[in-house]
């Protein structure tokens, strides 16, 4: 299966097109008359993911960091974009690639910070790593990496949001690959057949692992599968924060109203490797330096800036303070957690069980 | 729920009661599962169910064991203490990521912040020439793995309390009943709210001879075989497990060092299983000098379950089996 030709493989017709061809959409964004205060704050929450994910590549390496950290460098726009439309009563469900979801949910940096390096102050006390975050007071009730692990998760908690009647909502963040899992079809029909208020948001970054797209389905559009289940789509740029806020706040204004699930596609890419700091060029199957630079021209955090520059609402210095002040909290939450104690002994058996 | 006088039921309808005992008395209970607007699949208990409390709280489905057991558990985090129902228990492996990678290590993974207060009730439904995907009791798994609570109620009783001990406690319970029991009887009293945690190991009957172990079907082969050999002069201790996750073995101990002969009844495989973790766990907290015979177990023969009457008639241990067993231990030197 791993000869030169399936290697070579790719789509005669991309269903994507464009949207998955990085020379594409690397002009500054097309702001939509947004007010700069929100776009701002995007652009300081897609910074701080950024910082604070190359602060844990730099733990990663220098030995600080043990569990498996996987970085979500480049897709920052999705969960910030996402997350402008969720409030603290929604339940949202991570994967093993989380950090950026957690933090654009609202989730405490030296909180995770501390949880990278196991220490007992972290987002899960020291118990789950980078793979396990929690940040129940806004809403982030949970990521694990087990593929699609969590997606029927947030299906469930949506079905429990249904019965409150409140209006709140189930999210579901996953990748292409979790497609590939049969639960997320599952899901899906769960989903439509009782019409409950969830938002499955695919971050589709063209690779799972080392296996591109191409060499895994016959498409590289996974909301062909929203569609055989009935389920309101849309498919953006996911490294445009107007353009995923738009979509995502139709599908979820949408699915408070009681008009069902929604299914958000975000098509990105990501420039570090499935795990570690790496990029890992010599990794994927069909992953080249020409292709990462070409996706890196398609910065969601440099495009939202320019556009910023371009309306006169951002210039060099601002940006450059945003991006100090930004530094010195993750600095500081680096700091924090490397002096933060480690769980207690009693901590190995403690929350095995609720009681006894 | 006003309090009943005194009735006979059988475990299947004291299942149902259980059911209807959490449904009129806890809001944030409901159950979903296939077949539940035409429950025929689960016998006796769950009959009317819909009718009685509503299809928004009595949720039938698609055929999807590991979404719904997912969405069970997601609906678990968010206020709720659903039962997912999955009518054979073969089926359910089908969910058992959802069971042992997502509820069992929920709680743990996320530094104790949040509880998945799921039950997943999975039934044993064998015999009767159903093969070997339509037969299998499979607690052992499940045991085997921290963070779940196993609960296979033996008793006409149990199976409607230990139904609603396994809901109201907050850990991911799997509570297991057998469709061979469904017609056993009991006079029932009110409903017994002793909580989860705080339920041990019964001991059914006495004798100083020998110590039978079981848990579900196997306590009714265990009583059973006592009653036959306590005419031969034979007399047994019946220990029914009641929850074999967390297993307390403390009763078994006990009458293991009065009796010296330890045999445990279980209706599934041997390898790695309940009745050799029941022997090791005894032998551990016991000298060599208290056993009297070497312990035995009876168990299924390490073969999927056959189609054919001759053949199931050969497979599963009946009251016989394990009289043959203690016979044996009794009268080894």
């Amino acid at each position: 299966m791993t000869g030169d030709g399936q290697a070579a493989r790719t789509f005669a017709n991309s269903e994507l097109g464009g949207l998955a061809d990085p020379a594409n959409f690397t002009a500054p964004l097309d702001l939509r008359n947004q007010p700069a205060a929100r776009l701002l704050r995007d652009l300081e929450t897609m910074i701080e993911i950024r910082l604070a994910e190359e602060a844990i590549a730099a733990l990663v390496e220098s030995g600080e960091a043990k569990c498996p950290c996987h970085l979500a460098i480049g897709q920052e726009a999705i969960p910030v974009g996402v997350s402008r439309s969720l409030r603290q009563t929604d339940r949202i469900f991570g994967n093993h690639r989380s950090h950026a979801q957690y933090l654009a949910a609202g989730g405490d940096l030296s909180k995770l910070m501390a949880e990278v390096l196991g220490r007992a102050p972290g987002a899960s006390r020291g118990m789950g790593g980078s793979m396990h975050l929690y940040a129940g007071e806004h809403g982030f009730l949970g990521s694990v990496p087990i593929v699609a692990g969590t997606v029927p998760l947030a299906v469930g908690a949506a079905l429990a949001a249904k019965m409150d009647g409140k209006g709140d909502i189930g999210v579901a963040y996953f990748g292409d690959g979790a497609c590939e899992e049969g639960v997320v079809h599952e899901s899906l029909n769960l989903a439509a057949c009782y019409q409950l208020p969830v938002l499955f948001v695919c971050e589709n970054n063209l690779f799972s692992s080392h296996m591109d797209v191409a060499l895994r389905q016959p498409s590289d559009r996974m909301s062909r599968f929203a569609d055989a289940h009935k389920v309101a789509c849309e498919v953006v740029d996911g490294n445009d924060v107007v353009a995923v806020a738009e979509a995502a706040a139709l599908l979820i204004e949408r699915a408070r109203a009681g008009g069902g699930p929604g299914f958000l596609e975000a098509v990105t890419y990501r420039w570090r490797g499935h795990v570690g700091p790496r990029e890992d060029i010599d990794v994927g199957l069909r992953r080249s330096a020409e292709e990462l630079t070409a996706w890196k021209r398609r910065d969601p955090i440099g495009r939202l800036a320019a556009a910023l520059e371009a309306r006169g609402e951002l210039d060099t210095p601002a940006l450059d303070r945003l991006r100090m002040g930004v530094g010195a909290r993750v600095a500081e939450s680096v700091a924090s957690a490397r002096a933060a104690a480690w769980p207690e002994s009693s901590a190995l058996l403690g929350p095995v069980y609720v009681a006894g | 729920m006003s309090q009943a006088s005194p009735t006979t039921l059988s475990y299947g309808r004291a299942i149902r009661e259980g059911f209807r005992y959490l449904l009129a008395n806890h809001r944030d209970v409901f159950v979903i599962g296939q077949g539940l607007w035409s429950p025929w699949y689960v016998g006796s208990s769950m009959t009317d169910l819909d009718k009685d409390f509503g299809t928004a709280r009595v949720i039938d489905c698609p055929v999807s064991e590991m979404a719904t057991t997912g969405a069970a558990i997601g609906a678990s985090l968010c206020g709720y203490r659903p039962i997912i129902v999955h009518p054979r228990m073969d089926f359910m492996i089908l969910a058992t990521d959802q069971i042992v990678n997502g509820a069992a290590k929920w709680r743990y993974m996320l530094g104790g912040q949040s509880s998945p207060k799921v039950t997943i009730r999975g039934i044993v439904n064998r015999g009767g020439e159903q093969g070997a995907q339509h037969s299998q009791a499979l607690h052992s798994w499940y045991a085997h793995v921290p963070g779940l609570r196993v609960v296979m109620p033996a008793t006409t009783g149990d199976a409607r309390d230990l139904l609603i001990a396994s809901v109201l406690c907050d850990d991911p319970v799997v509570f297991i009943d057998d469709r061979w029991l469904y017609e056993q009887e009991e006079v029932l009293g009110d409903v017994d709210l002793t909580p989860l945690t705080e339920v041990a190991p019964r001991l059914l009957r006495e004798g100083a001879d020998v110590t039978l172990v079981g848990a579900s079907h196997s306590v009714l082969l265990c009583r059973q075989a006592a009653d036959e050999l306590s005419r031969a002069g034979v007399e047994a201790d019946v220990v029914d497990l009641r929850v074999v996750a967390p297993l307390d073995v403390a009763a078994v101990v006990r009458s293991v060092r009065k009796t010296g002969r330890l045999c445990v009844v279980d209706g599934s495989w041997e390898n790695c299983g309940l009745a050799g973790e029941v022997v090791a766990a005894v032998a551990e907290r016991l000298r060599p000098q208290d056993f009297r015979a070497s312990p035995r177990r009876v168990t299924l023969p390490a073969a999927p379950a056959p189609t054919s009457r001759v053949l199931e008639s050969l497979y599963y241990p009946t009251s016989a089996t394990v009289v043959a067993t203690v016979r044996d231990m009794v009268a080894a030197p």
